[in-house]
Parts: C-alpha cells; structure tokens; sequence
C-alpha cells in the first residue's frame, strides 16, 4: 500500500492504493465517481475514458500511483456549476447520441478531448477519433452527428432523426 | 409539422441526462455495507471430469471468507430452462441438468467451478490461485456434424448422440413439400452458416446478493432485463425462496439484446452466498469473463431449397438446420431455432408449401440462446440469401423476383402457423428504392469501377414476429411462462402519476416514451408522469423486455390501465359537475359535460379522490390508481426493405459499406427519434455480423475469440451514416396503439442486405461466386475471388 494524492475534478484527493490499483478502479472505488464505467479489460472499449492532464486517457491503462500529482476529470466534472451541460452533453441529448448510456461518459470525455484539438473535425475525423470507444447501441449514427452539431456544424442534411 | 409533445413526438430523453452527467445507477455502482467480493475459477478445458478439487490452502489465505464447490450446490436446484420444445415424434426435447458449480464434470471453456468470496476482488482472485485442481481432460465437441456421430464424445453422459430435439414443422406438409420441390421447374439450393455471435452489451453483467436477516428476505440487484423472470426461475426452480421473500432489482441495465434475459449461475450463487454468510455478496463479470458466460447468439448451419415454377412463383421451400445449443440449456434456448425460426420461414412471400427441420445439439460450448432478432435473423438470411440466389440463377432482377412473390392481402394465414394481421411491403420497397436511390446505383457503380473498386448492391425484404403470445398458445408450443405484461397507473392527489410497468428499459428509452402515451391520452404534461420499473418490489408481476414487446405489450398494458383510470375519473368529475356521466369528456387535462361551459381540472378530479369529501362514496372507492394485465391475441409483423451497397477492394479483399437504407413498417410511431435509434444499432450488429464479427472455438473448444483483441466489434469508422425511413405505416389491427416493435428490425434486415451486396460486387467483377459466408471477412473475400 502507498499514499496516491491527486486533484480530480478541481478537489484534491488521497487514499491508500496497492501498487495493482488502476486509476479507473480508485476513481470508481475509493472517490466513489461511478460515471467513469470500465467495459473491458483489454483497453480497448473507452468506457473508462478520463482527461489526466488535460489529454484523454483510458484510465483502465494507467495505475493509480502513476497519476500522483496529477490533474484528473472525469464525467462528473465537466457541467457548469449550476449543473448546465457543456455543449457536447447537450447535442448528445438534442441527438439522441446515447441508448443505455454506459458508452456514454466515455464517449463524451473522448468527443470533449477530440472538440479541444479539432474544433472543426469532418466526418472521416471523428469517426477514426472515436476508433477506441465502443459503442453497441446506437451504430454510431447520432453519436457523429452530435459531436459535429456540438461542434457548430450543420447537420440538417444527415438522414432522419 | 411534427408534434412536440404525446404520440408521434420526438421528445428529447429525459434519462438521457443522468448517464450524460455520470449519475446513471447500474448495478456495479452499488456497493452494500460489508459486501464480500466473488471471484469464480473457471474451467480452462472444454470438457473434463473433476478429479481432485482442494481448497483447503486457499481457504487460509488472507482476506478468504469461503470457498464454494458443486458440492455446496448438491441438493440445490439446476438453473432451469424456460422451453420445452416436442420433437416430431412427440418426444420431449433432452433437458440435462445444469447445476450452479460443475458437479463431477466440466461442459465448456468458462463452466464454474468453484467460487472464492473474500473481502476483497484482488484477495479472492489471489486466493483462487491456490486452489488445488486436477482435471482429466475428456475429447471435446465443438462442431454440430461431428457431434452427431456415432460415438463421438458424449457432453452429457446419459445422452449418446448429443441430439436435444429433433423438430419439424409442419410436419403435415413434409411429404408435400418433398414432391413439390421434386416437381419444381426450378430449384435453388444453399449451404449457409449463420455465424455465432456474443451480444456484447458495453455493460458486463453484475449480480450482488443481500441477505436480510431480521425479515429473511433475499435482495438480488442484477443487469437484467426481466427482473420477475429472474425471481421466478431463481426463487421457485434453483433456491427454493418464495416470491415474497425475494426481491430482484435491475437498476439502470447498460444494454442488453437478449443476453441479459436470462437467468445465469452467478446470479444465483451470489443470492444463496449471501444467505449463507449473512453479508451481501457481489459479482462483476470482467470482459474476457463475458465472452465465455454469457450466452451466445446464432450459430445454426442450413441447407435452404426453393422451389419455383416456370413462372418463377415461389411454390415450396423446405430448410434443414442445425442449432448450436453449446453446452446446457440456456433459458430460452430450445425456442429460439424452432417457434421463433420455424414460424418466419414464409417471410413476405406467399410461398404454399413449407417445411423446416431443425435438430438442436449439445457441444462443449458456452449456451447458446436468444441474441437480437433471436431466430428472426436466421429465418431472414436464409430466405433473403436463397430468393437472392434464384434471382440471379434465373437472370431475373432480385427487386422484381420478390415483388412477384409478395404478400399482398391481409389477414394471411402462412403455411407455418402465423396468422399476418397487415402489411404492405410492395410499399415499403417502393420507398426503399425512393430513399437508396437504387436508381442511381448503375452510375456509383462505373465511379467505383473509376476507382479500381467493384461495387455491390444488396436488397432484401424481412418480417419479424414481435411481442409473442398469446399466453395460452405459446404454454402450448412449451413456453413455461405467461407472456402478458402488466402496468399500474398510480395516479397521486395532485395529479402527477407513476406507471408501474413490468417491461424493461435498458437503452430503449421507456422512461420518455411512456409518457408521451400516457399524457396524450390525459391531455396533461409529459412531465408530470414518471415511469417505474425494473424492481419486482415496485411493479407488478411482468415479464419483462425482448422479443420488441415493450410498447406492443407493455404499452397496451399501460393503455389498459391509463382507461381505466379515465373512467373512474369520468365518474368522479360527474359527481363533481352534478352531471351524467355519459356526458362527460376528457380533453387537454380538462374536463367537461357536453354542450355546456361546466368543467374541471384533470388536478381537481385526482384530488377529490383522495381528500373525498364531496365524492360519491357510496359508488365508488376512494383513490385513483388502476392495474391492468395484457396478453395480446396475436404477434405483432413489423415489416421492411433494406439495401446495402459496398465497395470491394479486389486487391485486400476489404469491403467496406458505402451506403445503408432501411424502409420500416412499423405501425404506428411513439417517438420516431428513438426508433430510428432503434434502427441505427440494429444496422451496425447486423453489419458487424455480416463482416467482422465470429465467436471462434478451435477443434479442443478452447475459446479464441475472447477479447476485443479477437472478437471485432463494429466501430465508428466501419458504418456510414444510415438512410432511414418508417413513414410506410399499417397499424397493427390488434392492439390499441396500433403498434408493432423495432428494437430488432435492424439486426434482422441487414446481414442478408450485406452479403447480397458483397455476393453481387464479386460477380461484377467477373468472379463465379455465389454464396460467402459470414463474417466476409477480407481474408474470405479475397479467398473466394482467387480460390
Ligand atoms: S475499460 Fe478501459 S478501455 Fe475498456
Ligand atoms: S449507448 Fe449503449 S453502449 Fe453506447
């Protein structure tokens, strides 16, 4: 066991973690932050995805005790202070991005990561961005659509609904 | 203009804004005071018997609380199967014994064997490392033709020949079909795998079990989509708990397509662990866990002959099948390439004469059971791939093949027992070809040809069954349960209301298409009504979502209740207004006594009846809340067209899906944004089954394909955007919504649109090929192109 400290969500944070503890395991255990979901365990289905630093990490790949001193948000920190949506939560609603909702976080702090690089992505961009979120409900459709609405764009021309 | 608010809206998800915020409550986000943490040791080997099994070493490691075997189990019920299916010659189907931790043997790669509970998850994998185990390995089944053999391995000892059922249907029709396919002036016969699948929900399952001593009553909180289901099979057939002394929660479900119906070992090792111990008890499935305990999807192998006249009319058809059952009986699983496969063989064709044969085998494989579309998917791809085949052996177009052959009156009896109550599919293939531009495919075609690249277009049509019932007929057929559903209406004193509903939502969005019925039916806010569900403690007796019941089924229920609510509470607002109830109208949230100015608020009403002091106490009861149980008298036939058009790269092999439209009929609509939803993630599984995605077992049973290293999920850059269309609309003529489900539509249409596509880009590149099987994977297509 080691003592880990780290600010997540703009509040410092501690806890005791043995050195096998994943960051998604302390975030989801120990801060008892329940948004970031875990869906695999090979890395490879973004459920778990945070921002460690301002970069999008899959936090299933890092361990706690590497994240010491770190900056970290997760899904529950990215609304305004009165609870209002950020632009990409809110197309997600407007465009019906989400079905079961357990992609979802991960899918939002990817599409927040992608928006901060590229506020203008095409098509073909966000599609090759999101290659490391899996989805199973929705076949993608809204989730592209929504992140280029949220990015400004016209969407009216993209088929129904 | 769109409406904005009751039926026909495309009301924004109110559920959507918790799980966009984090606060969503699935299973494994709820922690009990003092839990202990399951880890299960699993079989590595697909079949082996148990030779020495010493857990005396690890009991003593740290943080060990117990450790379970089979033998713990000895005495306790096996996980039960939920059909019966009779053989055609009124055998019963085999039903082995499948017990909670392996008993003596080993059935498949993933079987529990032993269960470690410890304080902690990392201590009770640690301590399952130490368990001492020695299994003698037995020959493995895997493939369904060799485990037919004579003397090939036996899965279960008493059952030489691993057959489960051998079912025909009809088995009136067979010699007839026989002679009509002898006589036929055409034939077209294919060999064709329907590959098998793992659902994947993003959510792995959960089970945590709680145990209240003071009440003795049991608590399972599970990712599942029938919660009464789960109490029923667990407490009456494994655990011997009454139904009141048990409760099973399904809080917020992260998907499920079929693989969450079923009542699964773990979730019954955690409710009896927890009685056990006296401290609650929990499960969380990793990933790679998932791949071998949850059941499969698909995996039949069928030989499809269709005979047709010189006039091409479709004159017989007759199917030879054999259904992958892996190693028990999973709970549905008998039903699946029989009542739910069988019955859609006639598809929207009006073909006389039709004859299915399916043998069931048992394999040393995970259990193979309902996965979106359950059987519908496997009936569509055979009938869809083998009208494809005849159209281009006769030179004749495939879009024109099957307009000659459609059904076009309603009511239709089909040879294979389902009654059609509407349709109209030359409709919807007319609006298929509007919104593909089938038109314009000659012309994309020469721009990939510019390309270097062969373009295929794929077209097919589907019906499926949804919301099956009724009750009575499908006990007949083996159905060990009800297939009602139920709501309650609890309307409060100020009016606000919670529906109660037996369904379940785990993505379909109940929670704000509900709603819209009820409030367009009362003429009061969408807001003002909540719905409840997924809770045996909180809503009445219901079996649950799959199948595309909810709103056929669950929503008649809930329209049931929401007239009876209406007339008593026409009753009170007479007493009220001091006029005869005949006169009274509900409109907007008012009401009123015709060709008067009297009324009062639907607010008013629902007070009066539960502060009654001027109310007709001596007619009616107090209060406003009403129950209502459905059982429909028929299936549901939603109905479409779907097309694909793909481009191949001849050189990889690679195809990719260019464009993708699907015309629904759906009946009538609730929120046409969630049902395109709805049809969005059925096309990307159905794409996902036809190209990429095949559970693998090598020849030992050793699973290869249990990981998302190995198992290719659709990802966001292998679909387009979708065309989509559910304008086409005949109301189903027997409910009262007039609705008929979409939730598996998509799945059901799309594998044969792809490779009817695929099949067609390769023979326009000169290639002789006329079948691939799924998943067209590059390596196959280049194979059959160079072959
Ligand atoms: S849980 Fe981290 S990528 Fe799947
Ligand atoms: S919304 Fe269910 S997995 Fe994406």
């Amino acid at each position: 066991m080691a003592k880990v400290q780290m600010t997540v969500n703009g509040k410092s944070v501690s806890g005791e973690v043995e050195g096998r503890t994943l960051l998604v395991e302390f975030i989801r255990g120990k801060l008892e932050l329940t948004g970031t979901h875990i869906g695999c365990d090979t890395s490879q289905c973004g459920a778990c995805l945070v921002h460690v630093n301002g970069q999008a990490v899959k936090s299933c790949t890092m361990f706690a005790a590497e994240a010491e001193g770190a900056e970290v948000t997760t899904i529950e920190g990215i609304t305004g202070k009165d609870g209002s949506l950020t632009a990409v939560q809110q197309a997600f609603q407007d465009y019906h991005g989400l079905q079961c909702g357990f992609c979802t976080p991960g899918m939002v702090m990817s599409a927040t990561a992608l928006l901060k690089d590229n506020p203008k992505p095409s098509e073909a961009e966000i599609r090759e961005y999101l290659k490391g979120n899996i989805c199973r409900c929705t076949g993608y459709h809204n989730i592209v659509k929504a992140i280029m609405a949220a990015s400004g764009q016209d969407v009216g021309a993209i088929a129904a609904e | 203009m769109p409406k904005d608010h009751g039926i026909g809206a495309s009301s924004k998800r109110r559920e959507d804004v918790r799980f966009l915020t984090g606060t969503g409550n699935y299973t494994d986000d709820i922690n009990a005071r003092g839990q202990a943490y399951v880890h299960f040791l699993r079989s590595d080997v697909a079949h082996g018997r148990i030779t020495n099994i010493d857990t005396a070493a690890a009991s003593e490691m740290p943080g060990v609380v117990r450790i379970f075997t089979g033998a713990d189990f000895e005495g306790i019920g096996s996980i039960p199967c939920g059909w019966q299916v009779t053989d055609r010659f009124g055998e019963v189907m085999h039903e082995p014994p499948h017990p909670v931790l392996a008993q003596g043997k080993v059935r498949h790669v993933g079987d529990p064997i032993a269960a470690i509970v410890a304080d902690s998850l990392a201590e009770a994998r640690d301590a399952a490392e130490a368990i001492e185990l020695d299994i003698e390995e037995l020959p493995a089944v895997v493939n369904m033709k060799d485990a037919l053999k004579d003397g090939a391995p036996k899965v279960h000892d008493d059952l030489p020949g691993n057959l489960c059922y051998d079912w025909g249907f009809v088995e009136e029709n067979r010699e007839a079909v026989d002679k009509a396919i002898k006589e036929a002036a055409h034939v077209t016969t294919l060999e064709l795998v329907n590959n098998r699948l793992v659902a994947n929900p993003m959510e792995p399952r959960v089970a945590l079990g709680e145990y209240n001593r003071a009440n003795d009553e049991s608590t399972l909180y599970t990712t599942s989509q029938n919660p009464h289901v789960i109490r029923l099979l667990m407490g009456a057939f494994v655990l011997g708990i009454p139904e009141h002394k048990l409760r099973v929660v399904a809080p917020d479900v992260g998907g499920g397509f079929g693989t969450k119906i079923f009542h699964y070992a773990e979730e019954a090792f955690c409710t009896f662990a927890a009685r056990q111990l006296a401290r609650p008890v929990k499960w969380t499935s990793t990933r790679s866990e998932a791949f071998m305990s949850d059941a499969h999807g698909r995996d039949h192998v069928t030989k499809i002959e269709l005979a047709l006249d010189k006039d091409n009319n479709f004159v017989a058809l007759r199917t030879d099948t054999l259904a992958n059952m892996g190693a028990y009986l999973s709970t549905f699983a008998p039903s699946v390439p029989t009542w739910l496969h069988g019955t859609l063989m006639a598809g929207n064709y009006k073909t006389p004469l039709i004859y299915v044969n399916v043998r069931a085998v048992f394999t040393n494989t995970v259990p193979v059971d309902a996965y979106r579309g359950a059987g519908r998917p496997e009936a569509t791809y055979q009938l869809e791939r083998v009208v494809d085949k005849a159209a281009r052996e006769l030179g004749v177009d495939p879009i024109a093949l099957r307009r000659q052959n459609f059904i076009t009156e309603f009511p239709y009896q089909t040879p294979v027992a389902v009654e059609y109550d509407t349709g109209d599919y030359p409709a919807t293939m007319d609006k298929l070809e509007e919104i593909a531009d089938i038109a314009g495919f000659a012309a994309r075609r020469k721009e990939s040809e510019a390309k270097g690249r062969l373009r295929g277009l794929g077209v097919n049509c589907y019906i499926e069954a949804c919301g099956i019932a009724p009750s009575n007929l499908v006990g007949q057929l083996g159905a060990r349960a009800g297939l009602y559903e139920s709501a309650t209406v609890r309307v409060n004193a100020t009016g606000s209301i919670s529906v109660m509903t037996g369904s379940h939502s785990h993505g379909q969005g109940h929670e704000t298409a509900f709603p819209q019925v009820v409030a367009e039916m009362l003429g009061i806010p969408e807001d003002q009504i909540d719905i409840v569900h997924g809770d045996t403690a909180r809503t009445p007796m219901g079996m649950g979502t799959y199948g595309s019941r909810s709103l056929a089924v669950g929503g008649s229920a809930m329209v049931r209740a929401t007239e009876k609510v209406i007339n008593k509470a026409k009753k009170i607002a007479s007493h009220l207004m001091e006029a005869s109830e005949a006169d009274i109208e509900l409109k907007d949230g008012q009401f009123t006594v015709a060709g008067t100015d009297k009324s009062v608020a639907w607010g008013d009403v629902t007070l009066a009846a539960y502060v009654p002091h001027n109310y007709p106490l001596e007619d009616i009861e107090p209060g406003l809340e009403e129950t209502a149980f459905y059982d429909p008298s028929n299936f549901t036939y939603p109905s479409g067209a779907y097309a694909c058009e793909v481009e191949l790269d001849p050189e990889t092999g690679r195809v990719t899906i260019e464009r993708f439209s699907a015309a629904d009929d759906f009946g009538n609509v609730i929120n046409p944004m969630i049902v395109s939803g709805q049809v969005h993630g059925g096309i990307a599984q159905g794409v996902g089954q036809a190209l990429m995605e095949g559970c693998v077992y090598d020849e030992n049973g050793q699973l290869l394909s249990a990981s998302y290293m190995d198992y290719a999920m659709p990802r966001a850059d292998d679909v387009p955007f979708y065309s989509v269309d559910h304008s086409c609309v005949t109301p189903c003529t027997h409910n009262p919504l007039g609705v008929k489900g979409c939730g598996e539509a998509g799945a059901i249409g799309s594998p044969p649109a792809v490779i009817n596509a695929v099949v067609d880009a390769m023979q326009s590149g000169g290639h002789d090929v006329t079948h691939i099987d799924m998943p067209a994977s590059p390596s196959r297509v280049w194979a059959a192109m160079n072959g």
